[in-house]
């Protein structure tokens, strides 16, 4: 974990649009394939205690990506990401929707920019998402929200009792 | 197809209402005046913005006067703050994942 390194996460409601930065401390060439490439991925694209199981990922204009986020319970939600446009090492746009395990979209979904760039060793990437529903994809959470909740609240308090033991 | 805050928001007419609102309640009239629109326009409005709970209806008398549900605003920002805190678990994995590729 770098705590020094840039992350900036900001909301424009009004636009339907969330921007997001962060800087990692790698070459563009290693942060690209860690965006695009299935094996990198599924080390990293879900937040834990979630996992991520990318199905394909056929990285081309009009390719796609299908994966399932699948939370500690085993329950799965898909999601079907198009990629749009390609250049390489510093640029890619995707359009992301959920599905359902047939590969069927549940529009609409949001349109995805990664932007890449390399100064000093430090690769920054932007990412501007925009939402035509964001609260759909709120809807489209809740499932997993409640399982998810219920569990950082038991790991928060077996974390109390593990501090108050030493 | 139902509203939802996204787009009640993206609306400029829409943001500014709701601005007033967390002011004070106000009657479909008194907004009407103060935007400077038709009791129609108005009405438009008011419609999206109820429909996604964004205000409230409380009928006082003969008049009903909307009111501003923070709580609505709040739930929304509590998920988006829930949306970052993803992001940033995400990416930190990344850093442990790039660590190890390097």
């Amino acid at each position: 974990m770098n705590n020094d390194l840039l992350f900036d996460f900001t909301v424009d409601k009004a636009a339907q649009t969330i921007f997001i930065t962060r800087e990692f401390n790698a070459g563009l060439s290693l942060v690209w394939d860690a965006f695009t490439k299935k094996e990198i991925l599924d080390k990293w694209a879900a937040p834990a205690p979630m996992r991520c199981e990318t199905k394909y990922l056929d990285f081309k204009v009009g390719g796609r990506r299908f994966y399932a986020m699948i939370s500690p319970g085993g329950q799965e939600r898909f999601v079907l990401q198009e990629y749009t446009s390609i250049t390489p090492k510093t640029n890619f746009k995707l359009y992301n929707s959920f599905a359902d395990k047939d590969e069927n979209p549940e529009l609409p979904g949001s349109a995805w920019d990664h932007n890449f760039n390399e100064e000093n060793g430090i690769t920054k990437v932007h990412i501007t998402i925009f939402n035509e529903s964001l609260e759909r994809m709120q809807n489209l959470h809740e499932g997993f929200k409640i399982g998810y909740t219920l569990m950082l609240t038991n790991l928060d308090n077996l974390l109390a009792t593990l501090t108050q033991q030493s | 197809m139902k509203h939802d805050i996204f787009q009640a928001i993206a609306d400029p007419t829409r943001r500014a209402i709701l601005t007033l609102l967390t002011i004070q309640a106000l009657t479909p009239n008194v907004m009407a005046e103060k935007f400077d629109m038709s009791r129609q326009a108005v009405s438009k409005h008011i419609k999206v913005l109820q429909q996604c709970e964004l205000i409230k209806p409380e009928q006082s008398g003969r008049e009903i006067h909307y009111h501003f549900n923070a709580k609505k605003m709040q739930e929304f920002d509590h998920w988006l703050a829930q949306l970052r805190k993803n992001w940033e678990t995400q990416f930190n994995q990344l850093d442990q994942v790039l660590s190890t590729l390097k």
